[in-house]
Order: structure tokens, then sequence, then C-alpha cells
């Protein structure tokens, strides 16, 4: 698969983040190297390996239902640039 | 001797005898910052903090008052933590991370200012941060690497007796070799990374970078733990790792993978590494060559773990979650609309779009669907 200025300026509409015609160029070409670089995996025969999912055996990592403190709602705000009584402010984001 | 230059061990001989105060060591480096920090920049945000006049009494800890420095990617109560990105300008976490808590706990004393790094720990050279390069404290013409820079500057340039740095794929262990002191990334799973500002929540760990290798031992065995905040952790109870410094190496088996001796390796390292094997079989060791016949797909398989693990990691800096809104709408998610770069710092947006485009991409395209899978 080829990564077109298309491909590029339609990803970079979804990050909402607005590229200028140089940088278009520079980054099809970076993507484009990049995808090359990751087409060496397909050498890999991955059906003859078995597979480690995680190294540690974990599963379900639970905490005991024993109460503790917790961050405090004045403090949680502190870092709120708008907020409203005990609320974040926000912009509207779905219209 | 100045203080500053010595390690953490030496320190607390000193310190136990009294013979010095924790005040003595913070007022040594104050100097030797004061001296070096606008040639090397291995601090952010000197001006606006000062160092404290009194020391606390620190008689009963562990490590007396000794200080060490931050990355600015883990979260410090009160002190600026902004990843050196304008996204999170005027961050003061509301917490400390598990690893500052710790060494709070032990009686270090937590540096005010924080380390350089490349934007989000997104880079190898420190050079993308919003704050400036770090430069390499042996030749201000080279880059200390990255994305732990700036801790790993402060400790070879002696404005740190010692510090914290993250590593996602070498950000500690590159620039501590750039620079000449030790990093180590330690198993995952073996330090908490609660309070660490994610970036590949798979391959993220905290780790030391210290002057010798018995700061590290002490460092790491402060640090490392299960931590019930951060369910990846392993491990119930701590480990003194500098015990196991005193043991003889005679008899020890060492692998040396065949891979790793690779056709482009630079002649003074693979010089360094092959001195250094016969260091270790001069002192009893056995080395012995095996292969790790996969190690060529590591970087490859890194950066699509890397790429997709960050676009959901830094999903949060959307301008609802987390980042000022007001002030820097940049990631602002408004449908149909586009967002502005008024920092102009077109750095985080290529790596951000990067890797933005692969999680993209990954999704849509057929080429990348097998490994989406994976993921």
């Amino acid at each position: 698969m080829a990564i077109t200025k298309e491909t590029v300026e339609y990803v970079a509409h979804l990050a909402r983040i607005e590229l200028q015609p140089k940088e278009l160029d520079k980054l099809s070409e970076q993507l484009k190297q990049i995808l090359g670089f990751i087409d060496t995996l397909k050498k890999i025969e991955a059906a003859k390996i078995p597979p480690i999912l995680n190294l540690s055996q974990d599963t379900n990592v639970k905490r005991g239902d024993t109460p503790r403190n917790s961050l405090l709602t004045d403090k949680a705000l502190e870092n709120s640039p708008s907020k409203e009584g005990k609320f974040f402010v926000v912009p509207k984001i779905i219209e | 001797m100045d203080l500053n230059t010595l390690t953490a061990q030496d320190l607390l001989k000193k310190l136990d005898s009294k013979e010095i105060s924790a005040q003595d060591i913070l007022r040594s480096l104050e100097k030797s910052i004061k001296a070096q920090d606008t040639k090397f920049k291995a601090y952010v945000r000197t001006q606006d903090f000062h160092l404290p006049q009194q020391s606390i009494d620190y008689s009963k800890t562990t490590l007396k008052g000794i200080p060490v420095a931050i990355k600015d990617n883990i979260c410090t109560e009160g002190f600026n933590t902004e990843c050196c990105s304008k996204i999170l300008e005027g961050f003061h976490p509301p917490y400390d991370a598990t690893v500052v808590r710790k060494l709070k706990d032990a009686g270090a004393f937590i540096f005010p200012y924080k380390t350089n790094m490349d934007e989000f720990a997104f880079g190898s050279s420190t050079e993308n941060s919003c704050f400036g390069p770090t430069r390499n404290p042996h030749n201000p013409e080279c880059v200390p690497g990255g994305s732990s820079g700036g801790s790993a500057a402060a400790v070879a340039s002696h404005q740190a007796i010692w510090a914290l740095g993250s590593d996602t794929g070498g950000s500690i262990r590159q620039p501590a070799a750039f620079c000449g002191v030790v990093g180590l990334k330690p198993t995952y799973g073996l330090v908490s990374r609660y309070g660490l500002i994610a970036f590949a929540s798979s391959l993220d760990q905290i780790g030391p970078i210290t002057k010798d290798v018995s700061d590290c031992a002490l460092l790491l065995s402060i640090i490392a733990g299960r931590d019930e905040l951060d369910s990846t952790s392993v491990g119930s109870k701590g480990c003194d790792y500098s015990a196991y410094l005193e043991k003889d190496i005679k008899g020890m088996r060492i692998g040396i993978p065949r891979e790793y001796f690779v056709e482009g390796i630079g002649p003074e390292v693979k010089k360094a590494v092959l001195d250094a094997i016969k260091v270790l079989e001069k002192l009893g060791a056995k080395c012995r060559e095996v292969s790790l016949p996969h190690t060529e797909y590591a970087v490859p398989v890194y950066y699509i773990i890397a790429t997709a693990e960050a676009s959901s990691n830094l999903a949060r800096f959307d301008g609802v979650h987390y980042c000022y809104v007001q002030k820097n709408p940049r990631l602002g998610v408004r449908p149909g609309g586009k967002t502005q770069d008024p920092a102009g710092n077109i750095r985080i947006i290529t790596r951000l779009l990067r890797r933005l485009l692969f999680k993209g991409n990954a999704g849509q395209e057929s080429h990348l669907s097998g490994f989406y899978q994976c993921l």
C-alpha cells in the first residue's frame, strides 16, 4: 500500500491538524519510509513461533475492597482553567 | 572536594558521620547549576523555583536528604510537570508519582525543577523540547541523547547526584551511554508507573540514572516493588540490589548475542563492548556467544506498538481532559473544524501525526490490518 498525499490529508483532518503543503510532502515521504521498514516483518513465519502474550502471569489484578483516601474535589479542580462549583467547564463537543 | 561530584553512597557516609549536612549538598549543587545551566540546559524552569534554605530533619531516614532530579514527565505534587511541551504548560500535578512518594518516604529531597526531555518523550536527542535543547556535557556540540537527556546530562555534569528517567525504546539507556553515566531500564513491571505521563504503556518503565553501579542499585532498591496503583507492577516486597554487588562473578555465564554486533556498529562502541567482555572474563565470568534471532524485528515491532499506544495515550490531550483549552486550542476537538498551532512548535505536530496516522491507517487500510489485530 502506498501512502498518498490524499491519505495524509485525510488523516490530518481526522486528527484536527492543519498542515502546510511543505509538511505534507515531508510527512508523506517519512511515512512511506516507515511502512517500508515495517515490511521486513513479513519475512517472519509467525505460525511456527509460540506466542508470548504477557511475561507476567497475572490475570484480573484487583485491589482489596478497603477504603482509602482519594483526591479531594478542590485539589482535583486546581488545574482547571474554567470551573463551575464542583465541576470542570469544557467546550461543547457534541452539536 | 566539591560535594556535587560525589556519589550518593559516598555522601551517605559523610552524612552518617555528621561531617556534612544535607544543606551542604544542596548548596554545592546550586552552585554547579548556576555555573552550567545556560551552557547545557539539563534542567527546565530553574528561574521559577528556589531551593530551600533550611533543611528538615532527615536523620532517621535512609537517604538523609540527598537530592534527586526527576524527569519532566514524572508527576511531582505542586511542581511543574509538563513533558517539556506547551500542551501541558503550567500543569501542577495534584499528586506524586509512586516513585516520587517512595523517594520522599526514604528521605530524598525532590528537586523542584525538572530535567529536560524530548516533548512527551518522543525523540532520542533532547533537541525536541519546548524549553530548548540540552547539550552533552562532554562536548556541547554533541547531543546528550534522549529522551531522558536532561537527567543524563545533569548527572554527568554534576548538577545532580542522581536522577530518574523513563525508557520506552531506549530513553534511559541511550542518553546514559552518550553522557558516560550509568542508566538502567528495569524489567517491565518492576517499577510502578503510577504518575508517569504515559507514552506506550506496554513498554514504559521508570529507571535510575547514576554516576556508578552501586548508586544505581541503591536507587533501584528504593523505587522497585509492587504498587496497587499500577496493576502491571509485580513482586510483593522490595529487594536490596546493593547486597548483590558484593558477590563474586567467578563462574557466572554471560551470553553475548551475536546479532548485537551488526554491520554499521560504531567501531568505538564495538571496541568498548569487547573490552568490557575481556574485563568480565578476567574476573572469572564465562562469556559465550548466543543467538537472539528476532533481534532485527525488534525495531519495526517497536514502531507499531509505540505509535499505536502513543496515539491512544495522547488522546487525553484533546482540550477537554487535559491541555489549556482557551489559551491553547491546538488539539481541541471540534467536529469539522481544524485547530491552530499558536505555539508554532511543529515538531510535536509532525511526531504526533506520524503516530496518529498509524492508528488511523492501521484501522482502515489492508496493509497494516494484520498487525492491527495484534494491538
